[in-house]
């Protein structure tokens, strides 16, 4: 009996030791699992098997490890994001990145010469004719979105409402006669990347685009694609200096080559190789989004503090001009993205503790600096009549005010244990469309409700 | 026989929370309980178990804890929440109308065909 308990214990000690390399599997699941192994053991052997015979019995009972860590991680793919990318059919790993990466290197050609293609019909890069804010997003955004549909094998029509929805985009930004000193256009130069960047979300999440889980995972691309393509254009910024360095040494002066093909191309092919990198995840940078997270939502939280306080001592009421308008959104923006980023890194059966009450201070002051710019707006609307800019900062912060207030909401019930991580995580995605169509509707209606003024 | 693979997946999830209502339970100890239920019938495997009760957690409807039971092994026990109740007792009016429907379609014995023609004539 000694002898069997000892045999016993190796066999759960290698059996452990050849689960843990799972990384589907954690700590924790590892040891529920060998509990269950275990309980099936003692009853195989209370039936009069002896220990290896009931070990053996008992491991081939739970079935393939494959089949068991598959299933693992189909219910915990936030795991997953940090290893591998679960995506594409069943043919090799090789052959599929081979095919991947040549996908990739033609949508980033295409995004590079689509940027320079305008020159052709006399449209040049050095004017400020607006062309080019206008439309950057519509020259190089197909391209990524492109990449992404191909890679999810995206259904016909799918990728037809992908191809309205930037021919829409090509409309509104084109067709109305939007002049050169208008807020329409700037207001429509911001909001059409960020229109355009829900229809690459739509191409991300094209396999499944009901589940608010792709959709989770959409946001996290979002992140990383951003912090990826930050460090391209560090990198490339190495690579234009050492340009310009050499050449300048032999007396050929690069000036225009790298204003008007370099810098152009190499920030349109950034794009989709960025979109590229965090797709395969080369393991350059693991998960840096909900890191910086972690860092700034403490300092962040004491900024907003600190800010509320100094507000309530003065008293001196808030600027409303364009550019204090434009600084509050952005504020609230990059509030909710360290709430989104956190949301999309956490591990939703954590129990709540101190970070989460942090994030919903975090919240409050923002919901509160929120009301605060949206008093200031109606009164001046009120005060001095509606212009697009007003008009656009008012829709913004009421869709950030009904977001924040919701999401404090369901914080104060995470703390208090009465609401599941769960729920956050659904109504910030359920909330992506409100974004899209406010977006949409500055860029397709304002224009000419307003008069393009 | 064995019950349809679909059929078990779609009776899981009450499944597990009816009996994590009767009382808190652990994984082994969950599967051994319904194959009770089902005189074997029913075929789980601990892939089909294990993260579905990882995504009942995540979903609010049960939480777990790990316990230390006097004179046994440290164990993951899973307790069904008050939204595990409710959600039980919506898939119970789903199931109900569902097993409903089909009493309608399928009266009397279950084996109607092959006792019918001793019943007529005997």
């Amino acid at each position: 009996m000694t002898d069997d308990q000892g045999g016993l214990t190796a066999q759960f000690a290698e059996w452990r030791h050849y689960v843990q390399r799972r990384r589907e599997l954690r700590q924790a699941d590892v040891d529920e699992l060998e509990d269950h192994l275990r309980g099936s053991v003692d009853d195989l052997m209370a039936a009069g098997l002896h220990a290896d015979e009931a070990f053996l019995v008992a491991v081939k009972r739970m079935g393939s490890l494959d089949e068991l860590s598959r299933e693992f991680a189909r219910e915990h793919s936030e795991r997953l994001w940090k290893q591998l990318v679960l995506t594409g059919g069943s043919d090799g790993p090789a052959a599929r990145s081979r095919r991947d990466l040549a996908v990739m290197v033609a949508c980033a050609l295409g995004a590079a010469v689509s940027v320079r293609a305008p020159e052709l019909f006399g449209v040049s890069l050095a004017e400020g004719s607006g062309f080019y804010p206008l439309n950057a997003g519509l020259l190089v955004l197909p391209w990524l979105a492109g990449f992404l549909a191909w890679r999810r094998g995206a259904p016909a029509r799918l990728v037809g409402v992908l191809v309205a929805l930037f021919a829409l985009g090509a409309v509104a930004a084109n067709a109305y006669p939007l002049p050169v000193e208008s807020q329409s256009i700037v207001l429509t130069s911001l909001h059409l990347p960020i229109a355009l960047w829900f229809a690459v979300g739509l191409a991300y999440a094209s396999d499944d685009p009901r589940s608010s889980r792709r959709w989770m995972d959409f946001i996290r691309f979002t992140g990383e694609c951003f912090i990826y393509y930050v460090l391209i254009a560090l990198g490339g910024g190495v690579l234009v200096g050492f340009v310009f360095g050499t050449f300048e040494a032999i007396g050929v002066s690069p000036e225009t080559a790298i204003a008007q093909w370099v810098v152009p191309c190499g920030a349109a092919a950034a794009v989709v190789v960025a979109g590229w990198l965090v797709e395969v995840k080369q393991g350059v940078v693991e998960n840096i989004a909900p890191v910086l997270t972690r860092l700034f939502t403490p300092l962040f939280t004491v900024v907003l503090l600190a800010f509320l306080v100094t507000f309530a001592i003065t008293t001196g009421g808030i600027d409303v001009e364009r550019e204090a308008l434009i600084l509050f959104d952005l504020l609230l923006v990059v509030v909710l993205g360290l709430l989104l980023y956190s949301a999309s890194a956490r591990d939703p059966l954590a129990p709540p503790g101190l970070f989460d009450k942090l994030q919903l201070a975090l919240v409050v002051s923002a919901l509160v600096i929120d009301v605060l710019v949206l008093w200031e707006i109606t009164g001046r609307i009120t005060g001095f009549g509606t212009t697009p800019n007003k008009a656009a900062a008012l829709g913004e912060n009421v869709i950030l005010l009904v977001n924040l207030a919701w999401s404090a909401w369901l914080m104060l019930g995470l703390l208090r244990r009465r609401t599941p991580f769960t729920a956050l995580e659904r109504w910030q995605t359920a909330y992506l469309p409100v974004y899209a169509v406010w977006a949409w509707v500055v860029v397709l209606v304002f224009p000419p409700v307003f008069g393009y003024l | 026989m064995k019950v349809a693979k679909d059929l078990v997946a779609a009776s899981a999830t009450p499944m597990v929370l009816g009996i994590l209502a009767e009382e808190d339970s652990y994984g082994y100890a969950i599967l051994r309980r319904i194959n009770e239920l089902s005189d074997g019938e029913l075929d789980w495997t601990e892939g089909l178990l294990y993260p579905l009760l990882h995504r009942l957690e995540r979903l609010g409807h049960v939480e777990s804890s790990w316990r230390a039971v006097a004179g046994e092994r440290r164990r993951k026990y899973y307790r069904i929440t008050r939204g595990g109740l409710a959600e039980l007792a919506e898939q119970r009016r789903q199931w109900d109308a569902v097993v409903g429907a089909l009493k309608e379609i399928w009266p009397g014995d279950p084996r109607p065909l092959a006792t019918f023609p001793l019943g007529g004539f005997a």
